[in-house]
């Protein structure tokens, strides 16, 4: 029974992931109308025929940003991410299995990473950037910076996992049985490590996905007329502070949704162990 | 007489009774309201921010005052004033029985002490500013207890007009001394200042009643703006300042008794194309951005009723010049704000050599025309000016691509490197003459932002506008001073060296607990007349 649960989710979850990969690749057939389209004399409508999750603001259609905006968050979160917890598997795994000496290099470098007021760097970014830099080039540029940004609190928790394994029973055997560390490496640490690293990789795509919302605030992330889930959101934070009822303006959520469902489904569908 | 004319006139009589004692102001209570930042300096002279002008107007006295509501100045601690030597002298009667807060009498000695700090190096007060331009500065000389006269080395036009801006000072010493309604009680930082009436205060109302009515004014640090506005529904504040329109519009729905639309206030809101030789522009784009046609052809492809409508949800006004028609006197009324027309602005375009390639417009080189606008990152309502500007120059050919960035690097690339294409920025105006505007037009002046602190003026209407502004400060009669300026305000609408896009409107809210609010555009909106503000008592609130 509850093995056809799972697989009954799992199905739902991979049919939602290929709509929303499917949809989001095809937004340029399947949008009603392009994502920088200004409908001006129908600024903030409420969803109707011609505007499925109404318009935003300056009269465009949400529903096609919506669309549009998975390119870049269902491509690139999971790139930055990719890229964040492949640092700190090396970072991490080095820590782990280099010394005493190596790992104390290692943390302190995590440590300061950690500590380090990222926010000026951000600024510092932005402004040796040059200004006509095009949307699609800063969007790299900004998912990079967060890949290269991220790794530093996965690193801690690989660090520790890989340690765990180093002195568990089945390595010491290994060990004892004389297999080479290559081997040991191959064959029983990187097996076990795959649920940690997998963990952080899919705890990191929403939280990719909403720093590039924040990102904006600093002239960085997706700039305008670009759609991403992260700037649609930030449609939100006026809904939840105007002192109305939350659901009032309900379509505003849909943004929020997707990304939930998105890496719901994600982790539904791939790493079992994370799961487990 | 019958039964029911004895009933009504009963009735009458005990609503003549009651009425005016509820309709005339009773002191007491305490009026709260935010700020969005700490005052700078609490010293009067030294006030250059918004918070530390505020504080300034509620505990300063001065000699004139420009209402706020008529936009005349009114003697205050002057009784009268008078100019001779064609404005290089003034004289100022002053008010007999003025104390200071500290008990202390007000003399003319207190006067001269004041602009002997105003003119002090050492303290660099910004109200020295305009005097300092002037060869030979100010000299005060005192004339007896109650009189003194000051002296310009030069004709100032306009000089009374800076008096609303310098607070008398004790020349005791007693630097906490103030002639004002109020005075600073309490000052805790990151948290709230508290002023209190001063009992000292010269004013009294119709009825003899000593100003002001309240007994103090709460002023709460809240740097959200949401957050001020939730605490003002649930009653914990009384007045909001410069309310952005989205949080206007909402308080409009939930309490329209509150919330005010003033109209169009002095600040406007604009574009403008770098044209300092100094920046690191490839030859190309600085031509386009030095030719009159290319910047009257964007300014024309602009919709700006679309930007006052969709971006300020209609509480802005479109713009053409520097002055706002809120300023009664000094506004061009014959200037109009462009229609927004792409088929003008190609026109016009073609004229200058550029032409329409398919979707992308070329100048006579081949180059196709784009340019970066950097605009402070954070400020949603520039980010939507900025989008929809965007897609109005899309149409005729223009790639524009957006940079917000912090508000420091964009002032670096504006005022040092000058590394920027164009930039969308508004100003604050304060001041309604034009002699506080001569830093902005002059060819040499600081603010003269698309080509700044030039030796030379670059073009020949800079020149123009060069010999306008100085013939008007140095003009004695208002009305030549006008036609001059209007003159400045024509030539800017032609040249468009920035393209004005709107007026903001003024958006504030005042409880209806607060009796004798009458919100003003100019700044402080809606505490330009504290003395007179007064709480109500819960029956008159309920009353309306």
């Amino acid at each position: 029974m509850r093995r056809l649960a799972v697989r009954g989710a799992r199905g739902l979850a991979w049919a939602f992931l290929a709509v929303l990969f499917i949809s989001s690749l095809g937004a340029g057939w399947l949008a009603p109308a392009p994502p920088e389209k200004q409908f001006r004399e129908a600024p903030n409508s409420p969803p109707s025929r011609a505007f499925l999750l109404g318009t935003d603001d300056l009269g465009r259609d949400r529903f096609s940003r919506l669309l549009h905006g998975g390119r870049i968050s269902l491509l690139l979160a999971p790139s930055a991410a990719l890229l964040a917890v492949a640092c700190a598997a090396l970072v991490g795994g080095m820590a782990a299995f280099g010394g005493r000496r190596v790992a104390g290099l290692l943390t302190g470098a995590t440590d300061l990473t950690l500590s380090l007021p990222w926010l000026l760097l951000l600024i510092g970014v932005r402004a040796a950037l040059p200004l006509d830099v095009s949307p699609p080039v800063s969007v790299g540029i900004t998912f990079a910076i967060l890949g290269l940004l991220g790794w530093a609190a996965p690193a801690r928790v690989v660090q520790t996992g890989v340690a765990g394994i180093l002195s568990s029973n089945y390595v010491l055997a290994a060990r004892c049985r004389g297999l080479s560390w290559t081997r040991i490496m191959v064959r029983h640490v990187l097996p076990n490590t795959r649920p940690v690293l997998a963990a952080q990789f899919w705890s990191s795509v929403p939280v990719f996905i909403l720093a590039e919302a924040n990102l904006g605030l600093l002239g960085l992330g997706v700039t305008e007329p670009m759609p991403s889930w992260g700037t649609l959101l930030r449609e939100l934070e006026s809904c939840l502070t105007s002192g109305q009822p939350v659901l009032a303006q309900y379509w505003l959520f849909a943004p929020a949704l997707v990304i939930l469902f998105a890496v719901l489904s994600l982790v539904v569908v791939f790493p079992s162990e994370v799961n487990s | 007489m019958s039964f029911r004319a004895r009933v009504a006139a009963a009735v009458f009589l005990a609503f003549a009774a009651v009425l005016p004692a509820a309709a005339q102001p009773a002191p007491g209570g305490q009026l709260r309201l935010a700020i969005q930042a700490e005052p700078k300096s609490l010293d009067p002279l030294l006030a250059a921010d918004e918070p530390s002008e505020l504080v300034r107007h509620l505990t300063g006295g001065v000699l004139v005052r420009l209402n706020r509501q008529t936009q005349a100045l009114e003697p205050e601690l002057a009784v009268k004033w008078s100019a001779a030597a064609a404005g290089r002298k003034l004289r100022f009667e002053l008010r007999q029985g003025v104390t200071f807060s500290d008990g202390s009498p007000f003399s003319a000695r207190d006067v001269c002490h004041t602009f002997q700090r105003v003119m002090d190096p050492k303290i660099d007060s910004p109200a020295s500013e305009p005097f300092r331009s002037v060869k030979g500065g100010i000299a005060c000389s005192p004339d007896g207890n109650h009189a003194v006269n000051l002296s310009l080395g030069e004709p100032l036009a306009g000089v009374e007009r800076l008096l609303d801006d310098i607070a008398m000072q004790s020349a005791s010493g007693n630097a906490r001394a103030v002639l004002g309604p109020f005075t600073v009680a309490e000052h805790r930082a990151g948290s709230h200042l508290l002023l209190t009436r001063n009992t000292n205060y010269w004013k009294k109302d119709e009825r003899g009643v000593r100003l002001p009515y309240l007994d103090g004014i709460r002023m709460e640090l809240q740097r959200n703006r949401e957050f001020e506005l939730m605490r003002f529904r649930r009653g914990e504040l009384e007045l909001v300042n410069n309310l952005e329109p989205e949080l206007f519009d909402r308080l409009k729905r939930e309490a329209p008794a509150a919330a005010r639309d003033l109209g169009p206030s002095l600040d406007s809101e604009q574009l403008w194309f770098n044209q300092s030789p100094r920046g690191p522009l490839p030859a190309h784009k600085r031509a386009w951005f030095t030719s009159g046609e290319f910047r009257r052809a964007v300014s024309e492809a602009i919709r700006r009723a679309d930007l006052a409508r969709i971006v300020y949800r209609g509480h802005a006004t479109p713009g053409v010049g520097p002055t706002s028609p809120a300023n009664q006197f000094w506004f061009n009324a014959a200037l109009k704000p462009p229609a927004g027309d792409p088929k003008e602005a190609l026109a016009r375009l073609a004229r200058a050599g550029f032409r329409l390639e398919g979707k992308v417009l070329r100048d006579r080189g081949g180059n196709p025309v784009e340019f970066s606008v950097i605009t402070n990152a954070g400020n949603k309502s520039r980010e939507r000016m900025a989008a929809l500007i965007q897609q109005d120059l899309a149409e005729i050919g223009i790639r524009v691509s957006l940079a917000p960035m912090d508000f420091p690097s964009l002032i670096e690339r504006i005022t040092r490197t000058f590394d920027y294409d164009a930039c969308l920025l508004g100003l604050i105006f304060s001041d309604l003459d034009p002699m506080g505007q001569m830093s902005i037009w002059l060819s040499s002046g600081p603010q003269h932002q698309w080509n700044p602190e030039q030796k030379a003026p670059a073009t020949e209407w800079e020149a123009e506008i060069d010999r306008l502004m100085r013939a008007q400060a140095a003009e004695p009669d208002r009305q030549k001073r006008k036609q001059a300026f209007d003159r400045v305000q024509q030539i800017v609408a032609e040249q468009a060296p920035f393209i004005y896009l709107v007026y903001r409107n003024a958006l504030v809210a005042a409880s209806p607990a607060l009796g004798n609010a009458a919100p003003v555009i100019l700044r402080p909106q809606t505490l330009w007349n504290a003395d007179r503000l007064y709480m109500k008592a819960p029956a008159q609130v309920s009353q309306r």
